[in-house]
């Protein structure tokens, strides 16, 4: 079993020293092994093989017996600290695995490893190493032994997840937005895929007014909520029921619930500040759009083109609430553009103008013309249509409005073009596909939204609501920019008979969009030519 | 007899002492022990002297004497020269060397008729090795090593040589010194003979580490027990000598 060879150190008596040798022939003599006295050759360590051995032990601190991790349930092993190996018994990946979980490798050289059968019940693995390690002088001491295995089940995580009841959670974020539409959530839910958010989730179902997270560990709500707090404005408070508790342990048992809030205020909302903020931000209203919604909320005004990031912490202090909403937005027929284009922010996506317009339900009937400022001076061209509010025939209840004088409210303000007219177009002649689609959540309804969508007549389809979220992102790039688009399987290349028009309505470039690649369970595709699986509300 | 002994923890002791027939250098050590592991042998025959050579401990490597004189290397100061010349019997000639090569100890080994040298050495050296110590000298190396002092330790009565000395070569050394050689080990298998052990025609010092099977073929090759009129050991001997050659 063991065996020693010497080498290494120590020069070759039968090399050419400095003096010349005449001998034709070098004979290597004997001399007597230091410790027991026997004849030998000369080796390094000038000791015969029992004696080495009786001195110095290569094995010394290597593990013989190493207990590794296994999932009966999908059949890989624990590679510390989390990573899970697929290995057959006996083959090259479960010997590479079983080599390194072994300590005390690194200090000698491995020279042979192969596997000793055992029995696949016995939940044993055997291995034999032979080793080489250098000892003194030089010397080359060689060993074979074998390092046993014990294998031990312990179930992964995945097979944990899948293995668990959804209804048993620990802890539960219940996500609400107090508003009438679902967009801010269609976001969320991209942004919670693409940051695999959702990873440590037991179940996700869709409430009224927004969607409950429910986690099987209090630590990963935290860290959900965490995530959130990063991405949307937020507030969020937490309670605790106790489920259970043992006087004798002093354990308590409880079940967590976090109530996060989500900014009323969303993009293209119109918001009144309140005379004391807009006295702080330097005159900046009174009357601003919420143009992007990060964890800050950006509020400019299409007036002058002056903005302020909002902060979460500020958001919540002020209590915003928007004056007027994206379901309020009615068209405008743009009569004349006058650009100032020397007044351009926000790199180039905001420029200054002053505009002519008329709603488009008075274009051709009466000859009502309204003069407004805005800040889509680069996008305007006379004949185009433009969403906007009409605040001056809006019914509007704030009691903010009556702290400024009427002229300081605009009649009219401008949110962003419209591209209804050339997208109806464009799917009369094509259908309603796009080039990109986008992965669900795999959410369950609760019973009573279901009754209360049915009830209630339904005044918002929530797959249209779907589709003009993903209008959305067709015109907004730094949307687009936050969450990941996959490429839709239409197999068709773009036609030729494409004419200008309907180059105008914006796309999403194809090389933003990603391959799709179906591996988890937990998220489905919609939008494309498929319909969505799932509705969104 | 030979004796184990060890300097400071060291169990190369032939770098910390000298011996011949004559006289024994011993490196000054922090404690008196090792001096007195040479004193109790030797102290009734010869003189042992404590000193340090160019100011280092390192006795036994710089310098190289027989019984008829001793070489110091040129980095020697004069108080030690005067201190070693005061000490020594006056029939010992002590000399400085004007060599490159300043461990003497390394490049020489002798015994009161022969030296092997280091074969870079001077040629004014060679003289003055051959009229200081009244030897003859011959330019060697031992098993290709040209540091003929450190690889092997010969006196009037035999000699060890690294263990890595082919047949031949021990042959023509034997021949050369006119006296039985053996490939042999000391401290536990180090082949640094000359560090290992330091020896005279009836007195043999070596590391605490050397075994005794180490110990045998020392006491057997340099004849220390010759002394003892034992019939056993002198066979014992035969036969060792027989198989190393």
């Amino acid at each position: 079993m063991e065996h020693s060879h010497a080498g290494g150190g120590g020069t070759d008596p039968s090399a050419p020293g400095p003096a010349p040798r005449q001998w034709p022939q070098q004979t290597i003599g004997h001399v007597l092994c230091c410790l027991c006295g026997i004849n030998i050759q000369p080796n390094p360590a000038n000791m015969c093989v029992n004696c080495l051995k009786t001195q110095v032990d290569i094995t010394e601190g290597i593990q013989r017996q190493v207990t590794v991790l296994y999932c009966d349930g999908c059949g890989r092993y624990l590679q510390p600290p989390k990573h899970w190996v697929t290995a057959a018994l006996e083959s090259k990946e479960l010997l590479t695995f079983c080599i390194k979980r072994t300590k005390g490798l690194n200090r000698i050289k491995l020279v042979d490893a192969s596997f000793i059968w055992t029995e696949p019940h016995s939940k044993r693995l055997k291995v034999k190493l032979t080793i080489q390690k250098d000892i003194f002088n030089g010397a080359i001491l060689q060993h074979t032994f074998v390092v046993e295995y014990v294998v031990t089940n312990h179930m992964c995580d995945v097979c944990t997840k899948q293995a668990a009841n959804p209804n048993q959670w620990v802890a539960s974020v219940q996500v609400r937005q107090k508003v009438d539409h679902k967009r801010t959530f269609f976001f969320l839910e991209q942004l919670i895929i693409k940051h695999d958010a959702q990873a440590n989730c037991v179940n996700i179902k869709n409430s009224n007014a927004g969607m409950d997270f429910m986690f099987g560990n209090r630590s990963h709500a935290i860290k959900f909520i965490d995530f959130l707090q990063n991405v949307v404005p937020t507030k969020h408070r937490s309670d605790k029921s106790l489920v259970s508790h043992d006087t004798k342990n002093n354990t308590y048992n409880y079940k967590y619930t976090f109530a996060v809030e989500i900014a009323l205020v969303c993009k293209d909302d119109l918001v009144i500040l309140p005379k004391k903020l807009n006295t702080q931000l330097g005159n900046l209203g009174p009357i601003v759009l919420c143009t992007r919604v990060t964890n800050c909320v950006l509020l400019t005004n299409p007036q002058t083109l002056q903005d302020h990031y909002l902060d979460a912490e500020q958001y919540w202090r002020w209590q915003l609430k928007s004056l007027m909403n994206s379901r309020q937005l009615t068209e405008f027929v743009v009569l004349d553009v006058d650009v100032d284009w020397r007044r351009t922010t926000h790199g180039g996506r905001c420029t200054y103008a002053d505009v002519m317009v008329a709603r488009a339900k008075d274009y051709g009937v009466n000859d009502n013309v309204f003069h407004t400022r805005t800040h889509l001076g680069n996008l305007l061209q006379p004949g185009d249509t433009v969403l906007g509010y009409d605040v001056l025939n809006a019914n509007l209840v704030d009691p903010n409005l009556d702290s400024y004088p009427p002229h300081l409210l605009m009649d009219v303000v401008l949110v962003r073009k419209s591209y209804t007219e050339q997208r109806q177009r464009r799917r009369q002649r094509r259908g309603k596909r796009r080039n990109f689609k986008l992965r669900r959540l795999e959410a369950e309804e609760e019973e009573e939204v279901v009754r209360k969508n049915r009830s209630r007549n339904n005044e918002v389809d929530p797959e249209k609501e779907m589709e003009e979220f993903m209008d959305e992102l067709e015109e907004d790039s730094d949307m687009r920019s936050r969450i990941n688009l996959y490429k839709a399987a239409t197999g068709q290349t773009p036609s030729v008979t494409e004419t200008d028009e309907e180059d105008e309505v914006p796309k999403v470039p194809l090389e933003e969009l990603l391959d799709d690649m179906t591996l988890g369970a937990d998220v489905d595709m919609a939008g494309g030519d498929e319909r969505p699986t799932r509705d969104g509300a | 007899m030979a004796v184990r002994a060890v300097f400071e923890n060291s169990c190369d002791i032939g770098v910390f002492a000298t011996l011949t027939n004559s006289y024994c250098l011993v490196a000054l050590g922090a404690s008196e022990n090792f001096y007195s592991v040479f004193e109790a042998e030797l102290a009734d025959h010869i003189p042992v002297v404590k000193t340090s050579i160019a100011g280092t401990r390192l006795v036994g490597r710089m310098c190289v004497g027989n019984k008829n004189g001793l070489l110091l290397p040129h980095t020697t100061t004069d108080q030690e020269l005067m201190h070693i010349r005061n000490s020594l019997p006056d029939e010992v000639i002590v000399q400085r060397v004007e060599e490159r090569l300043s461990a003497l100890g390394n490049c020489i080994a002798v015994n009161d008729y022969v030296a092997l040298i280091h074969p870079d050495l001077d040629s004014a050296t060679e003289e003055i090795i051959a009229d200081v110590l009244g030897v003859e000298v011959f330019r060697q190396t031992i098993a290709g090593n040209i540091l003929v002092g450190s690889y092997c330790k010969f006196t009037n009565q035999g000699g060890i040589v690294h263990p890595k000395t082919t047949v031949e070569d021990l042959d023509e050394l034997s021949s050369l010194l006119q006296v039985p050689l053996v490939a042999g080990t000391v401290n536990r298998g180090s082949d640094v003979i000359g560090a290992g052990l330091v020896s005279n025609d009836w007195a043999a010092f070596t590391g605490m580490d050397t075994t005794s099977t180490e110990l045998a073929v020392i006491e057997s090759i340099f004849k220390l027990r010759s002394a003892q009129p034992s019939q056993i050991v002198q066979d014992m001997r035969s036969t060792i000598i027989d198989s190393m050659m």
